[in-house]
């Protein structure tokens, strides 16, 4: 059917296609600036002072930086890994089988973090971890990797839940009918195949977290800034040119990530 | 085939039962369990240097509307709350018109190209809806603050003399979160227009209907739930924004999100702001509600 439909154009309707092309340029103009301006050898926006890699070099160079880098490394991956493993197992429970009882629950649950504004979220893990980390003397990074790994779960949940629907049952059924157990069909059958879903929900898990603002600035402890959370605090300057060049260093990271999320998503035709 | 597939290695419920619970307890601990503490902190009294004291109390919710005058006890609105509230659901309201009025086109745009640009222009809609955040607002207060891009542009250009003040305005935090927001519009109305069928656009025509007809009668009808998915997605964040308003409002244009931090912060009552947060919680509710009940009615249609 697709192959007959005919390609229909924009000009159908006047100015649509003025109106989309004036988007696409005020949504890349100042991200666009903002890269520009990070190799900008002046510090202000108002003039070009050559090519210059001094940012990245005075970022590159500030421990705060660097302690903020380390961070968000840490806290990304290890709540990447956790979500991941936690949606994986949460799909291979929730699809090809019959509904069970709860069932709906349980995918409110998990798609919960992203029905609840940040805001709320943030507000209540501040006081719950305020309270923990006074009862307790612990005010590690493990209160900020439980927090991402809670709202990660449902970016890592959603592209592995894709995959295993669009899965073929017939090699699981070979594999155990060939007397393979429970856990080597898994181990052997269904994990290859889910593979690429699971690696795609890690990346979405690990974006999302490297993103997030407002859930680690209210529940950080002293020390604990993230890159945007080290970011926030410097917006107050007026001019932060070596933001600017942390800022694409973190876009460069989610464009690199999407591309590969795209590659390990895409149907094979 | 019936028993072919009982042979799944998953199959019992209670094996999805131990395969969903260790997300579960996670969920309970870090995301919805909270949620209930801040229920009850909502109830209790305000502790002199932030906290709470373990003292029920409704003052809280009291004082998300009144304030009592210290003087003659009188109750009084606080109008500072009200502008705050209006303020919040105003922007909102508008940024979700604005996104979907620019929106539109653009997602219709994607749709009409030949297959093969498709994936092109809609990676172009996806960088921006995956970009930080906090990244996406700096990057357009670079644009629109005194000494930023536009203002050394229309300097230089002869236009204005003095710089024009918009960074600290309404105006600006509108911008900005139209910008920040435009892209969780694009992508839901190009879901409900990729699967338009382009011959019901022929029959309109051929059937004398005019381009606003057509429009109006065809085209918007039946991306609807698509209008309705991004107008969710676009809302519910504005409603709960809190590091766009922060930047771009700077103290002065605060909205909810950013009042519910100051009552935490400075503000020293976390009962107050934990009952603004309920309130936040309710309202967004609410407006899922409407989505999905929306969905639902469409699936009978359709």
């Amino acid at each position: 059917m697709a192959e007959q439909r005919r390609h229909f154009s924009a000009a159908d309707i006047p100015g649509f296609g003025l109106t989309a092309m004036a988007v696409f340029v005020a949504l890349y103009l100042p991200i666009v600036t903002l890269v520009v301006y990070s190799f900008n050898a002046s510090a202000s926006v108002a003039e070009w002072g050559g090519l210059s890699l001094d940012w990245y070099r005075k970022a590159a160079g500030n421990a705060e930086v660097l302690n903020a880098t380390a961070n968000s490394l840490i806290i990304a991956s290890l709540a990447a890994l956790f979500s991941t493993t936690l949606a994986t197992l949460a799909a291979l429970g929730t699809t090809r089988r019959a509904p069970f009882r709860g069932m709906t629950a349980v995918y409110a649950a998990i798609n919960q973090p992203l029905m609840v504004p940040e805001i709320v979220t943030a507000v209540a893990l501040l006081v719950v971890t305020a309270a923990l980390k006074q009862a307790t003397g612990y005010t590690g990074l493990g209160y900020l990797v439980m927090a991402h790994t809670a709202f990660c779960i449902p970016f890592a949940y959603l592209p592995i839940r894709a995959r295993l629907e669009g899965m073929d049952l017939s090699f699981e059924t070979a594999a155990a009918d060939l007397y393979a157990s429970d856990w080597q069909v898994f181990r052997h059958v269904t994990l290859p195949l889910l593979l690429p879903g699971i690696l795609a929900g890690a990346m979405l898990a690990f974006v999302t977290s490297l993103d997030d603002v407002v859930i680690t600035e209210f529940i950080k402890s002293p020390g604990q800034d993230t890159l945007p959370t080290y970011m926030l605090g410097q917006l107050r300057r007026a001019m932060t040119p070596d933001v600017n060049a942390i800022s694409s260093m973190l876009m460069g990271v989610t464009i690199l990530m999407l591309f590969a999320f795209f590659l390990l998503t895409r149907k094979k035709a | 085939m019936a028993g072919a597939s009982d042979i799944l290695t998953i199959r019992s419920t209670r094996r999805a039962w131990a395969l969903v619970t260790p997300a579960l307890i996670v969920l309970a601990l870090a995301a919805i369990g909270p949620l209930l503490v801040v229920l009850v902190y909502s109830f209790l009294t305000a502790g002199e240097y932030g906290g709470v004291e373990w003292t029920f109390s409704t003052d809280g919710w009291f004082k998300v509307l009144f304030e009592r005058d210290i003087f003659d006890d009188t109750l009084t609105l606080a109008d500072a709350h009200l502008t705050i509230f209006w303020r919040s659901v105003s922007l909102s309201l508008v940024t979700t018109v604005l996104t979907f009025l620019a929106g539109f086109p653009t997602a219709w745009f994607i749709a009409t190209r030949a297959p093969q640009q498709r994936a092109f222009w809609l990676f172009l809609i996806t960088i921006p809806f995956w970009t930080n955040l906090l990244v996406r607002t700096f990057a357009i207060n670079q644009v629109i603050r005194n000494e930023g891009l536009l203002n050394t542009a229309l300097l230089s250009l002869g236009v204005i003399s003095q710089p024009l003040q918009m960074t600290y305005t309404q105006g600006a935090l509108l911008i900005g979160m139209v910008y920040v927001y435009l892209p969780l519009m694009v992508l839901p109305l190009y879901a409900a227009l990729e699967r338009f069928d382009p011959r019901l656009l022929e029959a309109g025509y051929d059937l004398y209907a005019s381009r606003w007809q057509v429009l109006t009668r065809i085209i918007l009808p039946i991306s609807r739930p698509g209008i309705v998915a991004g107008s969710i997605l676009v809302f519910v964040p504005c409603l709960g924004a809190y590091v766009t308003p922060r930047i771009l409002g700077g103290g002065k244009m605060m909205m909810l999100g950013n009042f519910i931090e100051l009552q935490f912060g400075q503000g020293r009552n976390w009962p107050l702001g934990a009952a603004l947060s309920i309130v936040l919680l309710v309202i967004v509710t609410l407006a899922l509600l409407v989505y999905v009940r929306t969905l639902s009615r469409e699936n009978r249609h359709g």
